[in-house]
């Protein structure tokens, strides 16, 4: 292959797709104006003209898997909802993205928040429901004004309300917003969350599909899940199995963040690399190098350079021992303690932890004890191994996966840089200096 | 020789008299409000967390003023309210300044730099972590990650965005807000005060709109607009 050729491999063109944020960059993007310039509402159009059943089948066809963290087929997931049994069906969109390093669904909602809209009312009538909610996190005021407009301008264009284009479909959606706690990312603490209580997991079976929202049929979707079907209907499932493999098919966004030149939302086949997505956008910031990563969140096991090439799609970064979760690449450099990051994504944990079950909330507490003193210089050689063994006590021991996302950092970090935490115990203290890793580190004007 | 109990300012163990009500005038008001948000929801204890927004907008912080208020308005006993009150960061328990500076100090933000204008603003401001100026206005603390960290590091002013923040921006932003400056955060709009002006309710996009369907998408927040 000539040199040439390989640039051309690596152009944006080639291995960018973008959909959902394709005109991101345009005046008044959130606009029903603006998103019907761009085919917006067309793919509910051919929802409507399809049956029910044959558009859960058509969903499931594309497969399209959740983007929330878990990958769970979409359509599936539809298909799970009792049809004929009498209950009010509900669907309640998880935008509660909280997950530590994910930052995709509120540029999502910032930018496109009719795609949401579209794609709920393609859900709803699929599942057969009449309401929807959007669980909005609080603590993003500009996102909730955007949604709040979105809704009303989908109302008023009668996309929303009784008999949606005449279809005999009626829909009211409803936006909530939250009020700060990451454990409401979980889908039954979302629910509880929603019903006006503490938001704590709730044990599964009954699942929501069975007994979700005040006990009826719900169907929880991640932003970005719902947000595609939309495009899928429109441009066709076969134009969606064209992108990504046969298991993971599809496009999605990658949010490349953290010491990298070019941090932001890239939209891609699934299965593009990290490797691709560094030489695609800059590389990381001059002069460094990549020291560790997470494919997903800080609930992913993390990885290191050596993972470079792997594809980023459900199948490639679990045979790598991870998973591709939230794909929130959090891209650390050199200059980055890796004690010092464990340290403060497991006080996230224990600060998080909603208290419902003991290994989460007990062990949580004592990591974090542990971690300050050997960040300090003052932990023990045992003390690695007495981390891995409460993180072991937790790790699949609890309702929900917050546990094992708590775990998840404590067990990558000791398998890929052990030596550094024996580096804090020998030497009495951390090794790095926090000021080499601020984003202005490298600036000859300093603290511009 | 021990000290008594009441002299140590530990309380005895008497159950607390029951919260004041609001004011007719301002319970009239919210009532108003809170009847609209609890029609949007199939079941009226959904609509907790918005009515402790908003009894939160109206004083700045939840009293329990705000959450027997709450408890009247769904059917639920004050101890119902408190237990989901406390749960959720959001609601402050005390008085707080006009604007909440947040700084991010979650993994990637405190790496990037988040740590570091923590500590300076603590230092500029002479507050502590929750601490409030003395002047009313600030209030600091440090948050969690907030989805925007290919901004980082991040830092929110009444929950809106000011990204890629540095120790000097941050100080002039905070010098700003203090000063009741014109920061703009990303969505190019002014930061609102976290309490509302006495009598500026409702302040939504869609308030005035009539139609029960309007109604349903209306929101709690006052800084909605």
């Amino acid at each position: 292959m000539t040199l040439a050729a390989e640039l051309k491999d690596m152009s944006p063109e080639k291995l960018l797709a973008p959909v959902l944020s394709a005109f991101w960059d345009e005046d008044r993007s959130w606009t029903l104006d603006v998103y019907r310039r761009h085919d917006g509402y067309e793919g509910l159009r051919k929802a409507l003209a399809m049956s029910p059943d044959d558009l859960i089948a058509y969903v499931k066809d594309s497969g399209l898997r959740g983007r929330g963290g878990a990958g769970f087929p979409t359509g599936m997931k539809w298909q799970f909802i009792p049809q004929g049994d009498g209950k009010p069906h509900y669907l309640v969109v998880n935008a509660d993205e909280s997950e530590p390093g994910t930052c995709k669904d509120i540029p999502l909602l910032f930018a496109n928040p009719h795609s949401l809209i579209e794609g709920m009312i393609i859900a709803c009538y699929a599942i057969r429901s009449s309401h929807a909610f959007i669980y909005l996190r609080g603590e993003v005021v500009p996102v909730l004004r955007r949604l709040h407009s979105a809704v009303r301008e989908a109302y008023e264009a009668g996309f929303l309300g009784e008999n949606i284009l005449g279809s005999g479909l009626s829909l009211d959606i409803t936006v909530h917003a939250g009020a700060g706690a990451y454990i409401c990312g979980e889908e039954t603490a979302l629910l509880d969350s929603l019903e006006g209580r503490r938001g704590q997991p709730r044990l599964r079976p009954p699942f929501p599909a069975v007994a979700g929202l005040y006990a009826c049929p719900t169907v929880v979707n991640n932003v970005e899940s719902i947000a595609s079907v939309p495009a899928i209907l429109h441009r066709g499932k076969e134009w969606f199995r064209s992108m990504g493999s046969e298991k993971s098919p599809g496009f999605t966004l990658y949010s490349l963040s953290g010491h990298v030149a070019s941090p932001g939302q890239y939209e891609a086949p699934l299965g593009i690399t990290l490797r691709q997505l560094l030489d695609m956008s800059g590389g990381m910031r001059p002069g460094h190098r990549l020291k560790f990563w997470t494919p997903g969140g800080s609930s992913t096991p993390m990885f290191t350079d050596e993972h470079l090439d792997v594809p980023l799609d459900y199948e490639g970064v679990g045979a790598a021992g991870s998973m591709l979760g939230t794909k929130a690449l959090q891209c650390f450099d050199e200059t980055t303690c890796v004690v010092r990051a464990v340290t403060r994504w497991t006080e996230f944990y224990a600060h998080e932890s909603c208290g419902k079950c003991t290994p989460c909330r007990e062990g949580t507490y004592w990591l974090v004890q542990l971690l300050r003193d050997i960040e300090a210089g003052k932990g023990q050689m045992s003390d690695l191994d007495k981390l891995n063994d409460i993180a072991d006590n937790i790790n699949g021991k609890s309702f929900c996966a917050l546990g094992d996302g708590a775990a998840s950092p404590i067990f990558s970090s000791l398998k890929y840089f052990r030596e550094e935490y024996e580096q804090h115990i020998t030497g009495r203290g951390c090794p790095f200096d926090p000021a080499k890793s601020t984003a202005w580190a490298d600036r000859t004007e300093v603290n511009a | 020789m021990t000290t008594s109990s009441s002299e140590r300012g530990v309380s005895l163990g008497m159950p607390e008299l029951p919260a004041p009500a609001y004011p007719d005038d301002v319970r009239a008001r919210l009532e108003t409000d809170a009847r609209e948000v609890i029609a949007r929801y199939p079941d009226s204890r959904s609509a907790l967390l918005p009515l402790l927004h908003l009894v939160q907008s109206e004083e700045g912080h939840v009293t329990r003023t705000g959450m027997r208020f709450c408890a009247d308005m769904l059917g639920l006993t004050t101890a119902e309210v408190t237990a989901v009150a406390t749960f959720y960061t959001m609601y402050r328990r005390k008085p707080s300044g006009d604007y909440q500076v947040g700084v991010c100090t979650n993994t990637l933000c405190a790496v990037m730099g988040g740590d570091a204008i923590f500590e300076e603003l603590q230092e500029h401001l002479g507050v502590g972590n929750g601490e409030t100026t003395d002047d009313g206005k600030v209030t600091l603390e440090h948050i969690e990650c907030n989805a925007a960290c290919d901004f980082a590091p991040v830092v929110m002013v009444n929950w809106e965005f000011f990204d890629n923040q540095t120790p000097a921006s941050a100080k002039r932003l905070v010098d700003d807000l203090r000063a009741d400056g014109r920061s703009r955060p990303r969505a190019g709009r002014r930061c609102a005060p976290s309490r509302r002006p006495p009598g500026s309710w409702p302040a939504s996009p869609t308030s005035g709109t009539g139609s029960s369907k309007r109604a349903a998408v209306r929101d709690p927040l006052p800084w909605s607009a």
